[in-house]
């Protein structure tokens, strides 16, 4: 019996129909920001929000679809940063070789690429536990060796004045420019990201992180994956090393401290590793909670520089209630409202 | 000893000579091309004990991590926390009794305790989930690092001590000799460090007797290489966990008192002392005692001559020796396969 299959009665979905509507939303909300916010909100909430999004973006894709958590994305940013600084324009004329934007910023980003793929190669050796204890000896050195190194990296105080090259124009380190800029920037790693995910890289690094075993018996190399995703990482957070160093117009080794790569190392985790968004939320938690909880913590009668204790509190409870970060924590509550009361009262499906 | 020497006689020859060439250095005087070259003796010297003795600091440290590690899976990364703890402890006891001895037990037990509440109330929740394990720790360290800012602010700390062990005490060794009078100088060395160095080998000794000679040891090995056999033989595993967690945090705690004593207690000495802990159980191999005081004395003589004879790149030696070491033996030194 010949059965005529009914054709589809629409077609398929456009892209832009493809898109959830929550996109959108947030989309054109972030597009007209500029209407709405003041300078400071632009340029210290948002701009640094998608900074540090991008740098834990990194590490979320080399956690959450590669399976290796690297302490070692901050430092890769600051080298991206310090190479800027180094080959670009600094105040500090006497290192810094002063060449155009457009030889300095493809270099630092090489450079720093190779960087993370040396990093990658040195971490890829071994799994899980380890590799985070030796991305947080990576990362201590660097910070370490920039703090001496007077030659290269001019020690304790680094480079200043590193500014933005000045483009059609525009001064890029203005608030709503700089909004801007780092908007896209954002927009261009989180869909790359997304785009990689589905990609057969992204789907090949996967599955090296559900079964390394059987992805190496079915001809993947496991090793260079791993590796290959160390440095796509690493170009990621290089960008957002260098527009970390333009915001700040400087770089120096408490740019890439330990602290602040268990910082980035939180905001992922805070955010949720699952899905490139996380780190974007986990990022706008960490910078409002930085930039408000002195006075917060002030009017409650505490002294201000508790905001470490609050960080690593929030810190504490995430990571002990929903380890997938906020976005799991979502999907719990979204699982809840939508169960059945009357089929599963609660606890594991069969 | 021999059965190596008959597998590799050419490494076996080299290590020989390696050995008596640092012998020479260590008891004869030194002949003026050799000053020439790498400088006085008496510079050698106090790198070379300086070393060892900073090696015995971070071999207390580094055991006990590597400690909870073999048996647990846990990177205790609050590791380094627990150790500028002991210190503040051991500060605050030597400064209320007086006495320096004191400050060792109480370290010892209470950070020991706070080692077995972390294990109880934390880590047993999430056994068998290591990632979250070491994620739950860099929280934990965050926040006692904050903790410890709050009650003893950013000051530099030293512990007291006492006087029977402060000065220096002569050694037999030779450094040089007077112009004038042509009497042989002698290596001056400060009585504290020496003491505490061969206190760091006898609880080294003793870890390793503890670990191999004894029924508690017994346990521990078995659990380190199948937990589940052990549990199920019948023994209760919480309880050797606890243990080994609360001995491990209480070594690092009496590690702090014993950097409070020859270095400084600050903030920021935590990160420190977690990232050579850290290096240092790479290096040795994760798990093992024996490996971690082969590399706390690597990384400590490595420290020592790097600042002597490198100074700005000393922290880039240690970090050498570490990728050295992942690249040709990933396991480390004395790590198993």
């Amino acid at each position: 019996m010949a059965v005529v299959e009914e054709m589809p009665v629409e077609s398929t979905p456009t892209w832009a129909e493809r898109i959830p509507a929550g996109y959108w939303a947030l989309g054109m909300i972030l597009l007209v920001m500029p209407g709405i916010a003041g300078d400071f909100v632009l340029y210290q909430i948002f701009g640094w929000t998608f900074i540090l999004g991008i740098i834990s973006l990194s590490l979320m894709f080399l956690g959450g679809y590669g399976g290796m958590v690297s302490l070692a994305q901050m430092t890769v940013a600051g080298v991206g940063g310090y190479m800027v600084a180094i080959f670009g324009v600094s105040a500090i004329d006497t290192i810094s070789l002063g060449w155009p934007w457009y030889i300095s910023i493809p270099l630092a980003l090489v450079i720093a690429a190779l960087f993370a793929t040396l990093t990658g190669w040195l971490a890829v050796r071994t799994e899980g536990i380890y590799t985070i204890m030796i991305t947080l000896a990576i990362s201590a050195a660097f910070f370490f060796f920039t703090r001496q190194n007077y030659v290269i990296f001019n020690g304790f105080s680094g480079f200043n004045g590193v500014l933005p090259p000045f483009l059609f124009g525009i001064d890029w380190r203005g608030p709503i420019a700089f909004y801007y800029l780092t908007l896209f920037w954002a927009v261009v790693c989180f869909l790359a990201v997304l785009y990689l995910s589905r990609a057969p890289f992204g789907l090949a690094l996967q599955g090296v992180r559900d079964n390394p075993r059987r992805m190496a018996a079915l001809g993947y190399n496991v090793t260079a994956h791993r590796i290959a995703a160390y440095t796509f990482a690493g170009v990621l957070a290089a960008i957002g090393g260098i527009l970390l160093t333009w915001q700040s117009a400087q770089i120096s080794p408490g740019t890439a401290s330990i602290g602040a790569a268990i910082d980035i190392l939180v905001i992922a985790v805070i955010g949720g590793l699952r899905h490139p968004i996380g780190p974007f939320i986990g990022a706008f938690i960490y910078v409002l909670l930085k930039t408000f909880a002195i006075d917060a913590l002030t009017s409650v009668g505490l002294a201000g520089e508790r905001f470490q204790l609050l960080i690593g509190i929030g810190f504490l409870i995430i990571v002990f209630f929903s380890p997938d970060g906020i976005l799991g924590l979502w999907e719990k509550v979204r699982a809840a409202r939508n169960r059945d009361p009357l089929i599963d009262r609660g606890g594991e499906r069969p | 000893m021999s059965a190596f020497a008959q597998r590799h006689p050419i490494w076996t020859a080299i290590i020989v000579v390696l050995a008596a060439a640092l012998l020479w250095m260590i008891f004869a005087l030194w002949p003026l091309w050799l000053v020439d070259l790498i400088g006085r003796k008496k510079i050698f010297l106090n790198a070379l004990f300086n070393g060892i003795t900073l090696g015995g600091l971070y071999f207390l440290v580094a055991s006990g991590f590597t400690l909870i590690f073999g048996l647990m899976r846990n990177v205790n990364l609050a590791h380094g926390s627990l150790y500028l703890l002991g210190g503040y402890i051991g500060y605050e006891v030597a400064n209320l009794t007086g006495y320096w001895l004191i400050a060792f037990p109480v370290a010892f037990l209470l950070v020991g305790a706070f080692g077995v509440l972390l294990q109880f109330v934390v880590f047993r929740r999430m056994e068998g989930q290591d990632l979250r394990q070491t994620l739950v720790t860099i929280g934990i360290s965050i926040v006692l690092a904050d903790l410890m800012l709050w009650v003893w602010g950013g000051d530099f700390y030293q512990v007291l001590t006492p006087s029977w062990l402060s000065g220096p005490l002569e050694t037999i060794l030779v450094t040089g000799v007077k112009r004038s009078s042509g009497d042989l100088i002698y290596l001056k060395y400060p009585m504290v460090r020496i003491v505490i160095f061969l206190a760091a080998v006898v609880i080294g000794v003793g870890i390793w007797l503890l670990l191999n000679r004894t029924r508690i040891g017994m346990l521990v090995r078995a659990g380190v290489d199948d937990r589940d056999m052990l549990t199920a033989t019948g023994v209760n595993i919480q309880l050797v966990f606890a243990g080994v967690f609360a001995f491990g945090a209480g070594l690092a705690g009496l590690a702090g008192v014993v950097g409070g004593t020859f270095q400084a207690l600050a903030p920021g000495e935590d990160v420190r002392f977690l990232l050579y802990s850290l290096i240092v159980v790479i290096v040795g191999g994760m798990g093992s005692i024996p490996g971690a005081a082969i590399g706390a004395l690597l990384i400590g003589l490595a420290d020592q001559f790097g600042s002597v004879y490198f100074p700005t790149y000393a922290v880039v030696l240690t970090f050498l020796i570490m990728v050295v070491v992942l690249a040709f033996r990933p396991q480390g030194l004395m790590g198993r396969a």
